[in-house]
């Protein structure tokens, strides 16, 4: 198979594999971070978008797509990223979502609750991954990396981290 | 025209790495370990953000000597293989070059200091970016849309805190005050534009208008007052815009930059 014949399907499920060093249930198309992948002649080009603008992940992601891109045979690879339209947890594959509720992590809610100023309005109902009750309370708003926060179930009494809105 | 984008670049990230940095101080000694994680996560987004705006500004300076050859003297020290990067804009400036806002480079103290600085920040931030993601420059206008989800729960977080300790304890009422008295001063020149952003359509006196009546709710509800009532009449400290610093700054540059001008160039 020469470089010319892979198409692009090919190159997504090459992707596909690639984790988020982070979440590693996640894969970087689950997230939605890569937006797009072009190529000219035997280059590829890999656009891609930071969840988080201080994710220290994004820097082991770009050097494992060229990694894994290599073994499909390119040898130039460029990763770029882009900062607009900004990443939104709305991106994440309903795929995704499924997982990391498996994985013990609560999924992001739909809608980013915005900061309302008339004091913060309600907390947001985030449901327990691991009993589904809503009776379920913010211990922190941020939590061990920076795409979560960190919750309460108070039915089944287990802590559990939940992906934020973003 | 280039040279006030850089200007204005360069000011957005100090701002934001010299906050970041301070919060960063906090790591491992926070007052429980969930806000620990809490700042120090803030600090991580600061950061981020650092980076973006260095990031940008080295290209715009590059692209600048290419066209016009370096300036001279130059203001930047050109570290790194004769190319401006984001490290060697954070760690090779001197302390007149930095142009942060002097609240941000103001000592952490307790808590409550740390986090009226942080709400007063991130107020300024959110309003400021709010309008900076429809500037007319594409690329500060995307560094300010990414930014803003972030600072909602910075701004959001710091918020709470100031009502949790304003309306707290009598001991956490009157660290809140004295917080004040200490910030006040500083959070003026925020909304007094240096020559350099007076060009990125941004009205600062929007800005200055809903910052304030922002800060008044959450004081409201903190059982808190501002100097003066908050009116125009109390002093304000300037100068961090145009490299005239507090005494403070130079500290943290001595601590961030160290290993650079210990072991010049080195990498890990």
């Amino acid at each position: 198979m020469t470089l010319h014949t892979i198409d692009k399907k090919t190159i997504y499920s090459y992707l596909e594999e690639i984790n988020d060093p982070e979440v590693p249930v996640l894969s970087i198309i689950d997230l939605g971070i890569v937006r797009d992948v072009i190529m000219k002649n035997e280059e590829l080009e890999v656009i891609i978008t930071p969840t988080y603008t201080g994710c220290p992940a994004m820097d082991m992601i770009t050097a494992t797509i060229k990694i894994q891109l290599a073994t499909l045979g390119f040898k130039k690879v460029k990763v770029t990223q882009v900062l607009s339209p900004a990443w939104t947890t709305e991106w994440m594959s309903e795929e995704g979502k499924r997982k990391l509720k498996e994985y013990g992590i609560a999924p992001p809610n739909a809608k980013q609750q915005v900061c309302d100023q008339k004091l913060f309005a309600a907390a947001e109902a985030v449901p327990c991954p691991h009993c589904d009750s809503y009776h379920t309370h913010r211990i922190s708003e941020f939590g061990s990396t920076a795409c979560k926060a960190l919750y309460q179930c108070d039915d089944c009494k287990e802590p559990f981290d939940y992906f934020k809105c973003h | 025209m280039n040279q006030l984008l850089i200007d204005y670049t360069l000011h957005l990230a100090d701002n934001s790495l010299i906050l970041g940095q301070r919060n960063s101080e906090w790591c491992g000694h926070g007052p429980v370990l969930e806000q620990d994680i809490a700042i120090t996560n803030i600090s991580l987004d600061l950061i981020g953000q650092a980076r973006n705006f260095y990031q940008y500004a080295a290209q715009l300076i590059n692209a600048q000597d290419k066209s016009e050859g370096p300036k001279a003297p130059a203001p930047l020290e050109r570290g790194f293989g004769g190319e401006v990067t984001e490290d060697s804009l954070a760690y090779l400036r001197k302390e007149r070059e930095f142009s942060n806002c002097l609240l941000v480079e103001q000592p952490n103290k307790d808590w409550a200091q740390t986090i009226l600085r942080q709400f007063f920040f991130s107020q300024y931030q959110y309003l400021l970016f709010e309008q900076l993601q429809n500037t007319k420059d594409e690329q500060l206008a995307a560094i300010a849309e990414k930014s803003l989800k972030e600072i909602t729960y910075h701004l959001r977080w710091s918020g709470e805190w100031v009502i949790r300790l304003g309306d707290g304890t009598e001991e956490s009422h009157q660290r809140m005050i004295k917080a004040i008295d200490e910030l006040w001063r500083y959070t003026g020149e925020m909304f007094t534009p240096a020559e350099y952003e007076k060009t990125f359509g941004i009205d600062f006196n929007k800005i200055k208008e809903d910052w304030s009546q922002k800060v008044k709710i959450i004081f409201d509800e903190a059982s808190l007052i501002p100097p003066l009532g908050g009116g125009g009449a109390a002093f304000m400290q300037t100068g961090g815009k145009t490299g005239k610093h507090t005494e403070h700054l130079g500290y943290i540059l001595t601590e961030l930059q160290y290993m650079q001008r210990a072991y010049p160039r080195c990498e890990w």
